[in-house]
């Protein structure tokens, strides 16, 4: 180990910078979950402060899962997410895979065609995408945000793989087509594993933005039966009055099944199982 | 059992043309090398003949049979890449046992062919192992025991020791070598490297810019060249080249010289020059000299020879082995 790389104050330095970006990420986090434990009081009082047992109240909590049907709501989220988020995964792969493989005309076209998406908002076509959803009968289901959720993810999903898919060996797919693999096994079982860490950062960029929507479902999606978590605790917040202790804690409840699924990806992330198939 | 021919046969990628029609006949058992200067289109005839590539016009015969529309796994080929190309995610046995396992081939056999080959190639202890935990050389023989399980009509190499290190190059070379004597199979063999090619071909097919310069076998292509380039790429070090005007040659334009039909003394010869360096390699010695004539020659003298750079030498060339070429390159008789 030399000295220049691992010198004591370079490494206090480097922590230094770490801990303060990880805190100013944190705090907000952190200043929900620690409210939502608390009285009302408490909240305008002391927001900083953590719970103490005189103002440890679990009251928003019980409001949230009293009031209104926020496991219904979760389910809606979870299933939206879940459902686009593959979705855009299979389709923007498959996209990705075709352009990134195949010679044909108009491939260089097709792509930029393809990731236009990316700079133009899809919020602006809500109006013309209402009058879609109402003309086929899809307003009030969730069909209508996977649709809308898969369509947004998609560009930037093409793009960032078909970058990838270019850098699997050819090498490696035409060992399969001599091998008697089809166009798809090879997809599937040789290209796929390979651009897995891709995948996942892109399923992570396409997740938080849905799984937080609050835009889309307001206007698609508002009934009681398909209302996301973000719509359902628009519940707490009144015009003149705001249930904090409730909104609080449905925010709080809400980072959970993220977490999880950030969890999930970013074990793909760290993963190195792909090393070693080529030089 | 395994013969090849390919006529006519083109391929351009949009206005470049890559092949401007190659005919070759290779005959069951043999080993032909293909060997050319990057960008000759030796790996695209190759691609060609696997079908991973279309050709633009021509067939491809093998065993008679025109393939043009058959797909690689049906062509009773196999190919084995540069960079190994194994499937990461299986074991040895399996990455060996997956195009069997797809043409349906029954178990047991699979079983006995995996065990052949890897006993072949001393595999054993790595049957399990996943690609990522052999070294490179294990790698290449897992990507040469995958082609032999297939007992194809012809193995096809692209550049198959290229990632290896020299002292590995000469022990796969030699595997390769034996192989094709046990399995007296028909192989095509695509390199850049001269010596792969000389040392493994029954006969070596050069190409250059797209087509065929010279097919033949190693001494011929070193003994009679039909042009400046095959001259100048078939030896080692590379043959000298010597305006003919310069030497009182009015028919040649251009006069060739191997280094090791060259002959020096101190005291007298042909053309007189200075020593620029000498590179002793034990069993050989190479030595340039810059001489009036004849420019910068490479002299390739057998055994050791003591010469320092500024001294003053004479070359003198083997007439029995010197060679002329036209204005177009073409060897004269």
């Amino acid at each position: 180990m030399s000295k220049a790389t691992h010198s004591l104050p370079r490494t206090i330095a480097a922590h230094a910078v770490l801990i303060a970006y990880t805190v100013i990420a944190l705090f907000p986090v952190v200043v929900i979950i620690i409210n939502s434990m608390k009285s009302r009081n408490a909240i305008f009082r002391t927001p900083l402060s953590p719970p103490t047992p005189e103002t440890f109240d679990l009251v928003g909590y019980t409001t949230v899962l009293a009031q209104g049907d926020f496991f219904l709501y979760f389910q809606n989220s979870f299933i939206v997410t879940v459902a686009s988020l593959f979705f855009v995964l299979l389709f923007g792969a498959m996209a990705a895979f075709a352009l990134a493989e195949y010679r044909f005309k108009g491939n260089t076209l097709m792509g930029l065609y393809l990731a236009l998406g990316i700079m133009i908002p899809i919020r602006l076509g809500t109006v013309a995408i209402l009058q879609l959803m109402v003309a086929s009968g899809l307003v009030n289901t969730l069909t209508a945000l996977i649709l809308v959720y898969t369509a947004q993810g998609l560009p930037l999903c093409v793009f960032i793989l078909s970058e990838f898919m270019k850098q699997v060996s050819d090498d490696l797919k035409n060992a399969g087509r001599i091998d008697g693999l089809s166009e798809y096994r090879i997809f599937f079982r040789l290209v796929l594993p390979l651009v897995r860490p891709a995948m996942a950062t892109v399923a992570v960029f396409t997740m938080i933005p849905i799984w937080n929507d609050l835009w889309f479902p307001l206007i698609l999606a508002p009934s009681e039966a398909t209302k996301t978590v973000t719509l359902g605790a628009q519940l707490f917040i009144g015009q003149y009055v705001t249930n904090w202790n409730a909104v609080l804690a449905a925010l709080s409840l809400a980072i959970l099944p993220v977490l999880v699924l950030y969890l999930i990806f970013s074990r793909q992330l760290i993963r190195g199982i792909t090393s070693g198939a080529v030089k | 059992m395994g013969s090849l021919k390919i006529e006519n046969v083109k391929k351009s990628f949009g206005s470049v043309d890559v092949l401007k029609g190659i005919d070759l006949e290779v005959n069951d058992g043999e080993f032909v090398v293909f060997v050319g200067p990057s960008g000759c289109g030796k790996s695209t005839l190759l691609r060609v003949i696997a079908g991973l590539e279309d050709a633009t016009s021509g067939n491809v015969l093998i065993d008679g049979r025109k393939v043009d529309a058959v797909p690689p796994s049906d062509r009773g080929i196999a190919m084995v890449f540069q960079t190994y190309a194994l499937y990461p995610h299986l074991s040895v046995r399996n990455n060996m046992s997956l195009g069997l396992k797809q043409a349906k081939t029954p178990t047991d056999e699979i079983t006995r062919r995996v065990a052949t080959a890897s006993s072949m190639l001393s595999l054993e202890p790595y049957l399990e192992r996943r690609p990522a935990e052999l070294s490179g050389g294990q790698r290449q023989r897992v990507a040469i025991g995958r082609a032999v399980v297939r007992e194809p009509k012809l193995f096809l190499f692209d550049e198959p020791l290229s990632n290896l290190d020299a002292a590995l190059r000469v022990n796969t070379r030699l595997e390769i070598a034996q192989l094709h004597r046990r399995l007296s199979a028909t192989m095509i063999y695509v390199t850049h490297d001269q010596v792969e090619a000389m040392t493994l071909a029954d006969r070596i097919v050069v190409l250059n810019g797209g087509r065929i310069e010279q097919i033949g076998r190693p001494m011929e292509l070193y003994n009679s060249p039909a042009n400046e380039f095959v001259a100048s790429f078939i030896g080692s070090p590379k043959m000298n080249f010597i305006d003919g005007a310069h030497l009182g040659e009015p028919k040649a334009k251009t006069v060739g010289v191997r280094p090791e039909h060259l002959t020096v003394d101190a005291k007298s010869g042909a053309w007189k020059g200075t020593v620029i360096h000498a590179e002793h390699l034990g069993a050989d010695t190479n030595l340039y000299i810059d001489t009036e004539k004849a420019g910068l020659l490479t002299i390739r003298i057998f055994g050791v020879y003591d010469a320092e750079p500024g001294a003053t030498l004479y070359a003198t060339p083997n007439p029995a082995k010197t060679y002329r070429f036209d204005a177009d390159g073409k060897t004269l008789a």
